[in-house]
């Protein structure tokens, strides 16, 4: 049976695994590894692994970091963080993994996507949408949250779509790290707006939100962050990851 | 030793990390003489069909994979877009495959009322049923979970050809087994445990073992 993806979204900084909320004061949840080898052992359905640290700081990709987490990755990889030639992303595929994530570079550079889509095939590039309710509605944020693009997200999903993106990583900055439920609004206006896969992200507070995020409001797949590194009332750093037969009941509720 | 026959296409390393993992040596390699020397093959891929048959020709790989699998029947492992190689044709692309398999891959047929919950590409897990005589599928309690990701799926000419299936709407061939011939349209190397499984098997047959 075929079942929608949950899929762990990890943020590292400086090489440290972090956990931010609304994008802003990254609190250290452990080594990325270590947390990497857990969810092997849990059979996650896939990984996303962010470098938030890296277009800030206008650094390079962590290489060294980037190859020791997919050697030992047996699940689909997809990294993110400061993508901005093909030949660095020619890297980043050799090291093992599976997708790259385009956030800024999508924006500032919609070609990019179309040749990274072109080199690699539209199923390994997924192009990262962070977006902000404002007064006017919901608008497209670049670097790292900081950069209002004046962009509405369905269009440029539809955009990313036409460029040749394979997914869309739509995550709500107003949710993130809040653990209140994912933006269902804007899942469902981006995943009815393309036939590409959208993954939702930002917001997961409880298993059953992935059901919400995937039935009720369309995504083909739910991202999670505080759900899989915090555990319980008091938000104890504990790297986590909804039993099978729990998703099991949840995603196949259609 | 195993050959990862790296033609350019696809994920060479995610393999050679899980045959590394399961102490299998692997090599990965686009050399002809270490394809020639390799007891089997893997042919991964990622990408679009015709792209894929160029680069065989293009690097001198198409000869000696004819020679190895063809002449020699050395045991091949298809991944993805390899397996679709294995067939004649696609309708992604005019070229002809590698020809091994009477099969032709074609583009999923998903109607417009199916498809806001069958999007194109089948991306994710999703099990598998084996035939029950397939080596690869060999020792797995449940139908195994397998990573996909795919846009044309290969339909073979002899059912007997088709090794295992898996439903997306439709049911459509998640492996192929023609004697030495293997092809599987997931990804093992990025399915966990039911991989590692998967691979060992395939580590563990040898020509002989194929009576051929």
């Amino acid at each position: 049976m075929f079942q929608p993806r949950v899929i762990p979204c990890l943020l590292v900084q400086n090489g440290a695994l972090v956990k931010t909320v609304q994008f802003e004061n990254p609190a250290y949840v452990g080594d990325p590894a270590n947390s990497l080898r857990i969810f092997n052992d849990k059979e996650v359905d896939e990984l996303v692994l962010l470098d938030i640290s890296a277009t800030p700081t206008n650094t390079e990709p962590n290489l060294t970091l980037i190859t020791q987490l997919a050697s030992e990755c047996f699940m689909p990889l997809a990294y993110g963080g400061g993508i901005r030639c093909l030949e660095m992303a020619a890297r980043i595929m050799r090291a093992g993994v599976e997708k790259l994530i385009i956030n800024t570079m999508a924006h500032d550079n919609p070609e990019f996507v179309s040749a990274a889509s072109r080199r690699f095939g539209s199923q390994a590039v997924v192009v990262s949408i962070d977006v902000r309710k404002t007064d006017s509605g919901y608008e497209v944020f670049t670097s790292s949250g900081k950069r209002p693009t004046g962009l509405q997200p369905v269009e440029f999903a539809q955009l990313m779509e036409h460029r040749g993106a394979g997914e869309i990583l739509l995550t709500s900055i107003d949710r993130e790290g809040t653990m209140t439920g994912y933006d269902l609004e804007l899942i469902e206006s981006c995943s009815a707006a393309v036939d590409i896969p959208v993954i939702a992200n930002g917001g997961a507070g409880k298993a059953q939100d992935f059901g919400e995020a995937i039935h009720s409001a369309g995504a083909s797949a739910a991202a999670a962050g505080s759900l899989v590194v915090y555990f319980g009332r008091q938000k104890a750093v504990l790297i986590n990851f909804p039993p099978r037969k729990r998703l099991d009941r949840i995603l196949d509720a259609a | 030793m195993i050959a990862i026959v790296d033609y350019g296409m696809g994920n060479v390393g995610a393999i050679h990390n899980m045959f590394r993992r399961i102490g299998v040596e692997s090599v990965v390699t686009d050399s002809v003489d270490k394809i020639r020397a390799a007891d089997q093959l893997v042919l991964p891929g990622v990408g679009a069909f015709d792209a894929g048959m160029e680069r065989l020709h293009s690097s001198g790989i198409r000869d000696v994979l004819d020679e190895k699998v063809v002449q020699d029947k050395t045991p091949v492992l298809g991944i993805c877009l390899g397996m679709q190689l294995l067939g004649t044709n696609s309708e992604e692309g005019d070229l002809p495959g590698l020809g091994w398999i009477d099969a032709a891959s074609v583009r999923f047929n998903v109607s417009d009322a199916e498809r806001p919950k069958r999007k194109i590409p089948h991306m994710g897990w999703n099990s598998v049923s084996a035939a029950a005589d397939s080596p690869l599928f060999a020792g797995f309690e449940a139908d195994p979970r397998f990573y996909f990701v795919h846009s044309f799926h290969v339909v073979c000419e002899h059912p007997e050809d088709i090794a295992g299936t898996v439903n997306y709407g439709t049911t459509v061939t998640a492996a192929v087994r023609k004697n030495h011939i293997f092809g599987v349209q997931f990804h093992p190397e990025k399915s966990h445990k039911y991989g590692m499984n998967l691979l060992r098997s395939f580590a563990g047959i040898s020509m002989t073992q194929q009576g051929s």
